[in-house]
């Protein structure tokens, strides 16, 4: 009995693939998370050495330590400044139409890897596992695999560069005999396409390519499967870049989930949608009046507003700026809002006006197998 | 422009299928066409034409005396509770370009039309055969269900049968059933007010353009009707195409604007003859991103059409 109650005690907070919770409504302990699960931190020395080597500003989330845990990623960056190339490789299950910004972060952030090392990519839409997990039929799975695919298309993907594959038509010839060398459960397909030779319009002759993955860090576990099995069938093990969650709207309680409309920012959200969510549901850290909160000034650690504005405000001195008053107490959470409601609001609205530009033949083209001649320019 | 009751006519002659004609004055209704042909031996079809919040259009084709819940079909295509109503009067001209009171499945073969669902009671295939409107409500033709599965699959349509009546369950964990059949080929335009200068036109579907003639390839004159719509509503988003003028004009619309906020006597005061060099560094700071993702959308507009053209590729659309 005591044994199995220290046992308890021990598991706090509950962070895999299938499930994110922290410890009691409190946030989540990164940190702890890099240590359980073995990866690195991301530190500064990357961050500058990324900045070299790309000769440009490193993304705002890197800036801000978004992305902040990798595996292998300083032996990409040895073999980039040797001159050998990689491409980078990321994926959604297509479960639902509708897309938030979450789900946008991990592609704002492999487009501008894709820009600033030249390198290719390759988008793999699991639809055959939704079709099997979610009860969808093959044809839905499909049709939204295809509209989610004009949401990632609108990130700003280079066609000449971006390879976007679904399941369901991609699997079988080199791919297939891959799935079968991994030799783990066949649907268990998400190992493949960091191997090089599933893509052989692509990459023939080029075994030796290694492979970068931005993700969320919840996906670390599957891709260790991965990593485990690559050396074994002669690959390099991919590179891993993560990223910690974006909170849901109401607080850091947890990711955001698709099933709770509050909980998230969609780019299908009208400005003034935008606008009654983060005012009626975004969860702040302001004191209850104005009195207290010029005395004592904001709880930065859970205010959302802040947590946001960290991920989506590109102009460091601005949300410098904003931090040093509110916490202060000198600026209020309303103004705070107000703010983010404008930066939110256009990046939603640029999004949907280059969606807007997708058409049902540019997603053929993209999803094409097609040579890419030009990808490493 | 559209097709006319005759070219129909010869159309199913052409296609050996049989058909019966039967010429009356013009009726506007079920009822009044009852009155003419009500005794022929052929069911009568009632015929809707409805569109949802996003602008896509539905044909429902069914027995005049099958029951369509509107708030049921609605939920079975996924468009919510309150997703589909009666399209207005001014579609049913510029879009299957029938006359009022003359919907009907044969004007799916307008080109305006091809985005258009079909949806066909399955009711109608217990029947002989049954009436329809050919694209003229002084005429009602009667064929089977076999000869009008013939007519549309030769004009690349995969008639779906289903069952109107039907109320299943559509709920987190039961999808719902006909989504399938909401059409996915045309351009959902945003409708939120446009803040930056817009442009005249284009709805971004540059390949019409390009187009072979494929019965399945995007219709420019649809997305013409959706731009047309917009325009009437004030709201309509700026997509570059593939055209460069139309490109280099919002790349310049973009600059100026910059400039004009950039330039006033506050900054003249301030910056005096350096007032050109602070422009200049703030073009680059702030216009950057923004140009090259314009710069992106064009170039992958481009790609998409040499790509289109290059190939005739065959689209796997569901």
């Amino acid at each position: 009995m005591e044994k199995k109650e220290g046992y308890l005690q021990e598991e706090e907070q509950v962070v895999n693939p299938w499930e994110v919770s922290a410890k009691d409504g409190g946030k989540i302990d990164y940190d702890k998370l890099i240590d359980k699960f073995g990866c690195q931190r991301l530190d500064q020395s990357f961050v500058d050495r990324v900045q070299r080597l790309t000769s440009r500003p490193p993304h705002v989330f890197l800036r801000r330590g978004v992305f902040f845990a990798h595996r292998d990623l300083n032996e990409i960056l040895d073999a980039y400044e040797r001159g050998d190339k990689f491409y980078l490789y990321t994926g959604r299950g297509p479960s639902s139409e509708a897309l938030h910004l979450g789900h946008l972060i991990p592609f704002m952030f492999t487009k501008y890897l894709q820009d600033a090392f030249k390198v290719p990519l390759v988008i793999q839409l699991t639809d055959d596992e939704k079709c099997m997990w979610k009860n969808l039929s093959v044809e839905e799975s499909q049709r939204l695999a295809r509209e989610n695919a004009k949401d990632i298309i609108a990130c700003g993907f280079d066609i000449s560069k971006t390879f976007i594959f679904s399941d369901f038509d991609y699997v079988g010839g080199a791919f297939y005999k891959n799935m079968v060398k991994v030799a783990k459960c066949v649907t268990y397909n998400k190992a493949v396409p960091s191997f090089p030779s599933s893509f052989p319009h692509l990459f023939s002759g080029k075994d030796d390519l290694r492979c970068l993955i931005p993700c969320a860090i919840d996906q670390d576990p599957y891709f260790r499967m991965t990593r485990d099995v690559a050396p074994r069938i002669g690959y390099h093990k991919p590179a891993l870049i993560e990223s910690l969650f974006f909170p849901a709207l109401q607080g850091e309680t947890g990711k955001m989930s698709a099933s709770d409309p509050n909980s998230a920012i969609y780019v299908t959200d009208s400005a003034k949608d935008i606008k009654n969510k983060v005012n009626k549901h975004a969860f702040t850290g302001g004191q209850e009046s104005i009195e207290k909160h010029r005395q004592y000034g904001a709880n930065l650690e859970v205010d959302i507003p802040i947590k946001y504005l960290n991920f989506f405000l590109e102009d460091d001195a601005e949300l410098e700026h904003i931090k040093k008053e509110y916490g202060a107490g000198r600026m209020l959470t309303g103004e705070v809002k107000k703010r983010l409601i404008e930066v939110l609001t256009e990046l939603v609205e640029r999004h949907r006006r280059a969606r807007a530009a997708v058409t049902d033949e540019m997603v053929d083209a993209f999803m094409a197998v097609r040579p890419l001649p030009n990808m490493f320019d | 422009m559209g097709y006319s009751k005759d070219q129909l006519l010869a159309r199913l002659k052409e296609l050996q299928i049989d058909f019966s004609q039967y010429e009356h004055p013009v009726v506007l209704n079920v009822e009044a066409q009852a009155k003419y042909v009500g005794n022929m031996g052929g069911a009568l079809s009632k015929n809707l034409f409805l569109k949802d919040k996003k602008h896509r259009y539905y044909i429902v084709s069914a027995l005049a005396d099958t029951k369509v819940d509107m708030k049921v079909l609605s939920q079975r295509l996924g468009l919510g509770k309150g997703g589909l109503r009666m399209a207005p009067e001014e579609a049913l001209g510029e879009i299957l370009q029938v006359p009022l009171g003359c919907v009907t499945p044969f004007a799916v073969v307008n080109e305006s039309a091809s985005h258009v669902s079909l949806l066909l009671d399955k009711g109608l295939k217990t029947q002989e055969c049954c009436f329809f409107h050919p694209l003229s409500n002084d005429m009602s033709i009667s064929v089977n269900v076999q000869g009008l599965d013939k007519f549309l699959k030769s004009i690349g349509r995969d008639p779906s049968y289903i069952d109107l009546e039907a109320n299943p369950l559509v709920g987190k964990d039961q999808p719902p059933d006909l989504a399938v059949l909401v059409p996915s080929g045309s351009t959902v335009l945003p409708d939120f007010p446009e803040k930056a200068p817009s442009l005249q036109d284009s709805t971004g579907n540059v390949s019409a353009g390009n187009n072979s003639a494929s019965a399945k390839a995007v219709k420019p004159s649809v997305n013409v009707q959706n731009v047309k719509k917009k325009s009437v509503d004030g709201q309509r988003p700026s997509i570059p195409s593939a055209d460069a003028g139309k490109f280099v004009e919002e790349l310049l619309d973009r600059a100026s604007a910059l400039l004009l906020s950039e330039i006033s006597e506050d900054s003249i005061k301030q910056h005096g003859g350096l007032l050109g060099a602070e422009v200049a560094n703030n073009f680059r700071k702030c216009l950057t991103e923004d140009l090259k993702n314009l710069a992106t959308i064009f170039k992958n507009t481009a790609y998409t059409e040499g790509f289109y053209a290059g190939t005739h590729y065959q689209t796997k659309r569901p």
